[in-house]
């Protein structure tokens, strides 16, 4: 088959491999029908994720039908399946309660020894993310193995169109549980650090959940209409000063729950962690920390703070006598996507939530190298990538 | 188990005896725990054929029931080599623990213990301890290290895949294809 996979800094290929195969009992094959580029893949993109091997296969958002199943997967062939980008088996204490994304057993044996090292337990596996997740090949690719597909795919109806039900893999919920980790009351206003796919799906949630006002915040001009569109007042952070600008729209109180959803990209783990432990001096330890401290500053006493954004590691000048004085409460975490799928799901069927505006280029599987490309240079314009194993390769 | 040297410089607190700071040189005590969602009975159960182990422990090559009590396993060792030795099961409580300790002769003289301890709602834990002579003193411990084949990591791995295989059936594997999947299991 053919499958994107990564060689190095800025050196991603379409290469020809193995077709994936049945290896264990619950799993399932499945034939790629969309699958997009995220913020995140951007990282390994740029070379600042170790554990990558030469050849692995990225992709964790996709889509398509499944063609094969193992003796214990409660798939049938022909149907349509969206899959969650954390690898969960369903059967452990974690997944019980579930949360998914600590699954005990989604990540294979020997890849478990560095979560333990690093956050004291090994989270769950995921797809196309460096063997500290696992090394499970993605779904940039025309085929993709799924473990625990009895636990993991949802069914989605066949009529509908795959753009609308893609971002149910990662994004969606991730912004979804964004917003409900920030605990949002009818009237709040939550303030929202971070216009990218998870920034816009948090608007959107917040509002579903009862705030009356949000405000996102950015530096990108297009992310920050996006946001508009949703009813978000903006800030845009170069041009305004933004703790002062907060403090005003709310009258002094600041926001009740603020939103940081700005690190996401990184999907985890490792960036500042590494970076940490090498002690390089990193601008992007620097970069990423801003958004959170921001954020407690600027949360009203007594308020919530959410944190979809990702951090690795450990992080210096955290304000911890703001955060305790003021009382906040702080939730975060990798999603549990297989617990949100269901119901956003349903949103999506009946209207109330829409994912599509959020596409803004359609590329066939073969120029993924170049979608690449476009995405790292082009932040603002390009809002997301969804690549189409069945479209024909653009002409030079 | 021989912990009585290890015990005896120590202060004594609740702590288990294999997380001491004090360490006894010539002889490695480790242990590692894990909670299954399973029963006691089903994991003790597994446990007790030491067949069915080749499917758990990576550095299992072979293993030989000679009776009710022994076996004789053989095990990979640093720089592609084998380790033998003649395994006595020395006290059996059926659904709780198994002990065991190396007859004479053994290339790596050890004992060990596992225990199934319920847990209530959240299943079973399960505690191996194991006391070995490191080949080559604390040395040998480091390059083994090196290759990944020290019994500590290696312990931990082998409760992982068989807390795997007890909850999900099978063991998680990023394998692609089944040639793959062969050549990691080599």
């Amino acid at each position: 088959m053919r499958a994107l996979t990564w060689h190095g800094k800025h050196d991603v290929r379409v290469d020809t491999v193995d077709d994936p195969e049945i290896i264990n009992p619950r799993d399932a094959i499945i034939k790629i029908t969309a699958t997009a580029i995220c913020g995140s893949d951007l990282h390994l993109y740029d070379g600042y994720i170790p554990t990558m091997q030469k050849g692995d296969i990225l992709g964790h958002e996709f889509m398509g039908e499944v063609v094969e199943v193992g003796a214990k997967s409660t798939l049938r062939k022909g149907q349509k399946v969206v899959v969650p980008f954390t690898i969960a088996c369903g059967s452990c204490y974690h997944c019980g309660k579930h949360q998914y994304s600590a699954c005990d057993n989604g990540n294979p044996a020997d890849n478990q020894d560095i979560g333990r090292e690093l956050y004291g337990q090994p989270m769950s596996g995921l797809f196309g993310y460096s063997h500290m997740t696992g090394g499970y090949a993605g779904g940039q690719a025309e085929y993709v193995r799924v473990p625990f597909s009895d636990v993991g795919p949802i069914v989605v109806p066949d009529d509908i169109e795959d753009e609308k039900v893609l971002f149910l893999s990662d994004i969606l919920p991730t912004g979804w549980m964004a917003a409900e980790n920030a605990q949002i009351e009818q009237g709040d206003t939550v303030a929202v650090w971070g216009c990218g796919p998870v920034g816009l799906f948090a608007v959107q949630s917040a509002f579903l959940m009862g705030a009356s006002r949000v405000i996102a915040i950015d530096h990108f001009p297009h992310r920050l209409e996006l946001a508009k569109k949703f009813g978000a007042e903006t800030i845009n952070f170069e041009e305004t000063k933004t703790y002062e600008a907060l403090m005003e729209m709310t009258g002094g109180i600041g926001p009740d729950a603020v939103i940081d959803a700005v690190g996401l990209e990184a999907h985890g783990f490792f960036v500042d962690n590494v970076i940490d432990q090498i002690k390089a001096s990193s601008f992007l330890g620097t970069d990423r920390t801003h958004s959170i401290r921001q954020a407690i500053i600027a949360c009203r006493k007594g308020g919530r703070v959410s944190m979809p954004a990702v951090y690795g590691g450990f992080v210096d000048k955290f304000p911890l006598g703001a955060f305790m004085e003021k009382g906040l409460t702080l939730k975060t975490g990798q999603t549990h996507v297989q617990h949100y799928m269901p119901a956003l799901l349903n949103a999506i069927v009946a209207g109330k939530i829409d994912t599509t505006f959020l596409i803004s280029h359609r590329m066939a599987l073969e120029d993924a190298p170049k979608g690449y490309k476009m995405f790292h240079d082009n932040q603002d314009e390009v809002t997301k990538v969804v690549l189409k194993p069945d479209l024909t390769m653009a002409a030079e | 188990m021989n912990n009585d040297a290890v015990l005896a410089g120590r202060q004594a607190d609740d702590a288990p005896v294999t997380t001491s700071k004090i360490a006894d040189s010539d002889r490695a005590l480790l242990a590692e725990a894990v909670t299954i969602n399973r029963p006691a009975q089903e994991l003790y159960d597994f446990w007790r054929n030491p067949a069915n182990l080749l499917q758990v422990m990576d550095n299992l090559q072979a293993i030989e029931v000679i009776d009710e009590t022994r076996s004789r396993w053989t095990v990979k060792a640093p720089a592609g080599r084998d380790v033998c030795w003649e395994s006595v099961i020395t006290h059996d409580v059926p659904g709780t623990e198994i002990t065991w300790q190396s007859a004479p002769g053994a290339d790596v003289a050890n004992s060990g213990r596992i225990e199934f301890r319920e847990a209530g709602a959240r299943g079973t834990v399960v505690r191996a301890t194991i006391a070995y002579d490191p080949p080559g003193g604390t040395i040998g411990q480091f390059i083994a290290k090196l290759f990944q084949r020290e019994p500590r990591i290696q312990t931990r791995r082998d409760l992982r895949r068989f807390k795997q295989l007890m909850e999900t059936g099978e063991i998680a594997t990023a394998a692609r294809t089944a040639k793959q999947h062969e050549e990691e299991q080599g």
